[in-house]
């Protein structure tokens, strides 16, 4: 089992969604992210004051399939992801020891 | 004999003056970070309630009570001791008491201006004490100088609706302040970002509206100085908006709103004290300069390096500097200015704007040394980075999940 770790634009959010629900993907966990790698941020101005802005938001998008997914679902978010500018992203792909159900009880590639 | 139009309209304009003291509760309020939004807004608030009562005691007897030797004015007044529903001294046509009021809400006003220079960081003790001291040793003496009967009005110093004794005297309070009480934790290393300009946009709104109170009510009447006073008021802010906004765009490339805002509020400082001595041409002349100049003084307190946290100094003693300064230029209607052959007035205009600035340092700098004694000046440490609003308030004013 693997878990992809996505950090996307957030206006990309909803196509990356169709495109994971497309190939039979349907759990996920969103959270709303700070940070930057080589996109700059953005100046405020207060008055005299000027800020530089360079934590950006994004969408942190966390899912975890069976290994034999991997290709298809890292290849999806790519394409849905992608605008080609910079600051659209990363993937990061772990593996994951052991998964459990907690309404059943269940172990493994069932409790996905 | 009470005109029941003049009175009509007096009692509508201290109610839009009353307007200005919230509206600057959110003008200064939206400035602040998240976590001083509710102190911040307080400091406005609390004027309301303690100016009120020092005014009823004593304020307002040795601001426009019977002159005693031109500096101030004699008890005899205290508790309104005949003030009441008959005329006074200051106008035949409307009540004592509506005089009294609309008066009681420039009091208020001054002293809540001056709190955007300590803005985050003050005790609620020391603020509290400093508002009481500062109202009753600076306020009412400078008050009475301009209009209670005292030596600076005598001089014939120009000052339609308060550019010396609201504007200026604040303004320098706020510099001794802000030099007084030192930098806020993290000035300069850290961002400080506001909380809300759209607070800041309403509040800056809320002034212009009740500016027409302030200025045009300062007519003590409702006749065409007031018509004057309302068209200037509104022409030098338009004008000053726009300037700062312009020189904003040439110097960062960016027209921002707290710019628009601020210059707004700067060109509605700078046309009180000419608003009804000076027509329409020169009120934009006037507003355009105060948007440039005051945009130019809060880019100096940059490199000055004192904090004053909301730029008072910037806007209010500037802007307060230079309508006094152009009213003593441009003054035309019911006195005469330099441009208009009379350069004794700019001289008197200068003298009385150095009187005012002497006075609000050395006053201001002394009480704020007495109440550092006695009370100190700041929060702990641990409180100014925790926030006003929890530290002092036990509040929050944003919960937002």
């Amino acid at each position: 089992m693997k878990k992809i770790e996505a950090i996307i634009k957030p206006f990309r959010l909803d196509d990356v969604k169709n495109e994971l629900q497309s190939i039979g993907i349907s759990g996920m966990t969103i959270t709303e992210v700070k940070g930057h790698g080589r996109q700059k941020g953005h100046k405020e101005i207060y008055r005299g004051a000027e800020y530089n802005v360079d934590l950006i938001p994004k969408i942190k998008l966390e899912l975890v399939i069976p290994d034999s997914m991997t290709d298809s679902v890292v290849q999806s978010i790519v394409k849905a992801a992608r605008t080609g500018k910079i600051g659209d992203g990363k993937i990061f792909i772990m593996p994951v020891d052991d998964i459990v159900r907690i309404r059943t009880g269940e172990t493994g590639d069932v409790a996905i | 004999m009470i005109s029941s139009g003049d009175t009509a309209w007096m009692l509508v304009a201290t109610a839009l003056v009353m307007l200005m003291t919230p509206g600057l509760a959110l003008f200064y309020g939206g400035m602040v970070r998240s976590k001083n939004v509710l102190g911040t807004m307080m400091h406005s608030f609390m004027c309301l309630g303690l100016v009120s009562v020092l005014w009823v005691l004593f304020g307002y007897s040795m601001a426009f009570g019977p002159d005693l030797g031109g500096v101030i004015g004699t008890l005899d007044w205290a508790g309104l001791s005949g003030v009441g529903m008959d005329p006074g001294p200051y106008s035949d046509k409307i009540p004592h008491l509506v005089f009294c009021a609309f008066q009681l809400m420039f009091a208020i006003i001054t002293p809540a201006l001056i709190t955007g220079a300590f803005a985050e960081r003050m005790k609620f003790s020391a603020f509290v004490l400093f508002t009481i001291l500062w109202t009753t040793l600076v306020y009412f003496p400078v008050c009475h100088w301009v209009w209670g009967g005292g030596w600076l009005g005598k001089m014939g110093a120009l000052d339609f609706a308060g550019g010396t004794v609201i504007h200026i005297n604040s303004g320098v309070a706020a510099l001794a302040a802000a030099i007084i009480m030192g930098r806020r934790r993290g000035y300069r290393q850290e961002p400080f970002y506001p909380n809300n300009i759209t607070l800041t946009m309403l509040g800056a709104g809320l002034l212009w509206f009740g500016w027409f109170g302030f200025n045009a009510g300062s007519a003590v009447a409702a006749n065409g100085v007031a018509g004057l006073a309302f068209f200037t008021t509104h022409v030098a802010t338009a004008s000053a908006a726009l300037s700062w906004i312009i020189f904003e765009y040439i110097i960062r490339k960016k027209p921002t709103s707290l710019g628009f805002a601020s210059g707004a509020v700067a060109g509605l400082v700078a046309i009180t004290p000419g608003a009804g001595f000076v027509t329409p041409l020169p009120a934009m002349i006037i507003g355009f300069v105060a948007g440039m100049l005051c945009y130019f003084a809060i880019l100096a307190k940059e490199r000055l390096g004192y904090d004053d946290s909301l730029d008072v100094v910037g806007v209010h003693g500037v802007g307060g500097l230079w309508g006094a300064l152009a009213t003593g230029l441009f003054a035309s209607v019911g006195g005469t200015g330099l441009f208009y052959g009379n350069p004794h007035q700019f001289l008197v205009q200068l003298i009385g704007a150095l009187a005012a600035i002497v006075f609000s340092l050395v006053m201001t700098s002394v009480i704020l040394f007495a109440i550092k004694k006695i009370v100190g000046l700041r929060v702990e440490e641990e409180d100014e980075v925790q926030g006003l609003d929890q530290s002092v308030h036990g509040e929050t004013g944003y919960y937002l999940t």
